[in-house]
């Protein structure tokens, strides 16, 4: 409510006879009144400091590695709780700038953790809604004169209150082409980064080398993301981790010569050209259901459910993979194959 | 005179965090806000002009908080309404419109008496504002008061 010092609030109730003037309202207080500088607080009671400990190890069941990530993570975490502690204080605390960048190889996880950025800082209560809006450079850059605009401010509203992903990041400026409308996304972009901190986190994703080229030539927009964070490739211990996750995620089992098979698989396919961490995984995987898929119906007769479930060594082995795989260059050893 | 319309027409101006807080309500429950403005004064003129369109599928108040101070930065001697358009099967109108800009100074209205047939008299509202065309009604009017309300 407005106070009543405000004139617009002079039209506001109608005088009665007998009616004593409205008290003024007494100003909301911020919160609980400031602690004393002499108190203390016991950090392990605290409920959000409980509920983040719990969030927390979610994360790192969900996430297989990405130490250095789940380390920045917590640090956000606690800076956001120890910031609460100091407001109870009566201390100053401003909010953090969360804006993000996320550089790693392909298929270290860097779209999927920031698809969880969302849900992760509204439950640290530092956003509200955590929606994820996730865009590319379609989305941010028009077509023709006038139209990159609102075209770039039509995302940002939809995002305000959540998380704004823009995947590939580097696609916003092409140097090659000094009429391009992406530095004008980009200019508006770093306007609501600077101007609307609170109401949105900006995570750009993308691969590390041409990152560092977009950033050269954007030195606002690196000076504006506080957090740089390198996602490292999965050791092959991790990678096996993440393969038996997805199986059992989609209700998939390997018998122990399979799994022989598959780590075996994955160190071979390490070595290989375009190797792209859990992604080639989840490829693989894909493949290995459709051999298992044929080597069923090709079998015919009576099928259980188990071994509806079961794959065997014989369809991990059957992978192009331990036959040399692709070339250098990408090409085929063969022309006839088993589509893998 | 202060100009009074819509749904928290008894109440002094919202501030900024409580209209912030009404989107909110509204985006919760699904309704498309619009902004519109107009310097027609007059309570007949329902039909105000659009500023931008109504904004669908935004989750959080800050994104059409944006629009209403856009719209204000641009016509500062214009009145801004935040209106909410229920879409829901059945109901398919407006739910939720309220004031949240107003020139600095509102001259108000004059009664016009006009005598017709039969000593009848025939009574109508006329806004000192409407005298001058249109995107100048209230223009000498803007002054640190507008600002000052954190518009």
């Amino acid at each position: 409510m407005g106070t009543p010092a405000q004139p617009a609030a002079r039209g506001f109730a109608m005088a009665r006879p007998g009616a004593a003037a409205p008290e003024p309202a007494a100003p909301e207080p911020a919160g609980p009144a400031p602690l004393a500088p002499d108190a203390t607080v016991d950090l392990g009671s605290q409920e959000q400091a409980l509920r983040i400990a719990a969030l927390l190890d979610r994360l790192d069941g969900e996430f297989v590695g990405l130490a250095p990530v789940k380390d920045r993570v917590r640090e956000i975490a606690a800076l956001l709780l120890v910031d609460r502690l100091r407001r109870g204080f009566g201390l100053a605390s401003s909010r953090p700038s969360l804006h993000m960048c996320f550089t790693g190889s392909p298929g270290t996880g860097k779209t999927t953790l920031a698809t969880h950025m969302g849900a992760l800082l509204k439950e640290l209560g530092y956003l509200r809604t955590g929606q994820l809006v996730s865009v590319t450079r379609d989305d941010l850059v028009g077509q023709y004169v006038g139209h990159t605009a609102p075209k770039t401010r039509e995302v940002l509203k939809r995002a305000m209150g959540g998380v704004l992903l823009i995947d590939e990041a580097y696609y916003l400026y092409r140097p090659e082409n000094e009429r391009d409308y992406g530095q004008e996304a980009i200019e508006i972009l770093l306007q609501v980064m600077e101007a609307q901190r609170e109401d949105l986190v900006v995570i750009l994703a993308g691969y590390a080398d041409r990152m560092d080229v977009f950033f050269r030539s954007n030195p606002g927009m690196a000076s504006r993301i506080a957090h740089h964070i390198d996602f490292p490739d999965f050791t092959l211990e991790e990678l096996l981790r993440i393969a038996a996750a997805m199986l059992d995620a989609g209700q998939y089992r390997m018998d122990e010569g399979a799994r022989e098979a598959f780590a075996e698989y994955v160190r071979l396919r390490m070595a290989q050209p375009r190797f792209a961490n859990a992604r080639s995984i989840r490829n693989a995987i894909d493949r290995l259901r459709l051999r298992q898929a044929r080597r069923l119906v090709a079998a015919g007769g009576v099928i259980a459910a188990g071994d509806l479930m079961e794959i065997s060594a014989a369809d991990v082995r059957a992978s192009r993979v331990f036959r040399g795989g692709l070339g250098p260059d990408g090409s085929r050893p063969r022309a006839e194959g088993t589509g893998a | 005179m202060r100009v009074t319309q819509g749904t928290f027409s008894y109440l002094p101006d919202l501030t900024d965090d409580e209209i912030a807080a009404q989107i909110g309500y509204a985006q919760a429950r699904g309704w498309a806000v619009a902004v519109e403005f107009t310097d027609d004064p007059h309570p007949r003129n329902v039909l105000w002009e659009m500023w931008g369109l109504p904004m669908f599928g935004l989750a959080d108040p800050a994104g059409a908080m944006l629009e209403v101070r856009a719209c204000r930065a641009q016509y500062p001697d214009h009145y801004v309404r935040v209106t909410a358009y229920d879409a829901s099967l059945g109901r398919q109108t407006t739910a939720l419109s309220f004031i949240v800009g107003r020139p600095a100074r509102e001259p108000g209205f004059r009664l016009d008496r006009q005598e017709s047939a039969g000593r009848q008299v025939r009574y109508t509202l006329h806004p000192y504002a409407a005298d001058r065309p249109r995107g100048e009604r209230y223009a000498e009017g803007f002054s640190a008061q507008n600002g000052a309300r954190g518009g």
